[in-house]
């Protein structure tokens, strides 16, 4: 069945195939789950609100469907987020393959950290991994929107540092997430998404 | 750490880049598409493109050439220019639209801010805002390409923006664009201070010290700038290299 993309309710989706297609992979769009679930790869991608995303998701029978593939999956964004536990936005229970808590970010007051971080930070590659093998150095800029996150833990792949060290990539089994955009990310970006495709 | 942004502004009208003087007086700038690549090879962080076609079919032409910049460009685009409507936004973010801004349609109607926010996210939302001093000192509002005055002032409106769920301010001085003599820093640097939210400082761009002066004293976030690059009187690269040399965070 080749790439499918998993349609929602949380946009950017045509900004993923299009990615897809400039490093030459014709991806399918789809919310049926016998093409989801018969896929070689999916991508969970994202921009938008958790509660209402998991509402869809589970009013159409997606969050179970997402929970049981075998295939490599990579989450964009907020398709991170909702792979985790439990989300402050909106305090919301989400599809719980990585066991951590996703959280706002708080600048205590401090107006040189705006919130949400929206722009170009960089990500560093705490190990050797698979997403990040071809980086021609050590820290890349990726293009990051986001006002939750996944703090640093056992599943960390990459982290980056805003107000604090967070989580910018992790990675359980066969589920790989990564909060910033690839899609949005230039050349780095490509890359991450060329790595994700020879898996 | 997170790298100041430098964002090229195209104004497209039916198809084809053009820039203002002072908000009038056009002169043509090139293909949309292509001077994005351009921008984004030479290391531009995000790209703004507004749409000032008057017609429908202009506005028909702007929806195909947003999808063509998505098909093209790896980077986050933002669209702007006679968005009124939810129903608007969904059209062009459809395309692949990253953000949108708006500006007149929130001065009349500030409830849309909330329903773009609500039903897109507040990342989507970018509330433009053009301003200048009244006869009495103020820095007041102006509508509709910057031809009316409204009764909300700069500061004012700004927070209330940020209240009802914009993601960013764009905010363009109407007194510094076009002139060339560096951005509004003192104006930008309030702002900074009284928001949460990111502010791109737009107009009055005339060399690469003016980045320098509006990053370092202005506080902004991101700095936009439209002649300078259409024109080539200021080369992307050399820009970074630049603010990269005076300390500035930059993604080079």
């Amino acid at each position: 069945m080749g790439t499918v993309i998993i349609k929602y309710n949380a946009g950017n989706i045509f900004s993923v195939k299009c990615a897809l297609n400039r490093i030459g992979v014709d991806a399918t769009v789809s919310d049926n789950l016998d093409v989801i679930s018969s896929a070689d790869r999916v991508i969970f991608p994202g921009v938008g609100e958790a509660a209402a995303a998991m509402r869809y998701l589970h009013s159409h029978g997606l969050d179970s469907v997402i929970k049981a593939l075998k295939c490599p999956v990579l989450g964009i964004c907020i398709g991170m987020q909702l792979l985790c536990r439990n989300s402050e936005e909106g305090n919301t229970q989400c599809l719980g393959i990585f066991d951590v808590d996703v959280k706002r970010f708080d600048n205590c007051g401090n107006h040189d950290f705006k919130i949400p971080q929206m722009g170009w930070n960089t990500v560093l590659s705490n190990e050797k991994n698979e997403l990040s093998c071809q980086f021609p150095s050590k820290e890349e800029y990726v293009y990051f929107v986001h006002s939750y996150y996944v703090p640093v833990c056992k599943y960390t792949i990459m982290t980056a540092d805003y107000i604090h060290s967070f989580s910018a990539a992790i990675r359980k089994d066969n589920f790989y997430a990564v909060q910033f955009h690839p899609e949005k990310s230039g050349k780095v970006g490509e890359n991450i998404l060329k790595n994700f495709m020879e898996l | 750490m997170l790298a100041k942004r430098i964002i090229p502004c195209l104004d497209v009208m039916n198809g084809i880049t053009v820039k203002g003087v002072n908000f009038t007086g056009l002169r043509e700038a090139g293909n949309p598409v292509e001077l994005g690549k351009r921008y984004s090879d030479e290391g531009a962080d995000e790209l703004v493109y507004l749409d000032i076609s008057a017609s429908s079919e202009g506005r028909k032409t702007f929806l195909g050439l947003v999808r063509e910049v998505a098909k093209t460009l790896s980077i986050p685009f933002t669209v702007g220019g006679g968005i009124g409507s939810v129903d608007d936004v969904d059209k062009l973010l459809a395309n692949g639209a990253d953000k949108v801004s708006i500006n007149s349609a929130a001065l009349n109607h500030p409830e849309l801010i909330e329903d773009i926010a609500n039903r897109f996210g507040s990342q989507v939302c970018v509330v433009a805002i053009d301003a200048k001093r009244d006869e009495s000192g103020m820095w007041m509002c102006y509508e509709k390409g910057g031809r009316f005055k409204t009764n909300k002032s700069l500061f004012d409106w700004a927070k209330e923006a940020e209240d009802r769920g914009a993601g960013e301010i764009l905010f363009t001085s109407m007194e510094h664009d076009g002139v060339k003599n560096g951005y509004a820093c003192n104006e930008l640097r309030k702002l900074h201070e009284i928001l949460h939210i990111p502010v791109i400082a737009s107009g009055g761009c005339g060399c690469a010290e003016h980045f320098a002066e509006v990053f370092d004293s202005g506080k902004a976030d991101a700095a936009l700038a439209a002649s300078v690059f259409h024109f080539g009187e200021i080369n992307i690269i050399e820009l970074k290299q630049f603010l990269h040399q005076r300390g500035i965070n930059v993604r080079l």
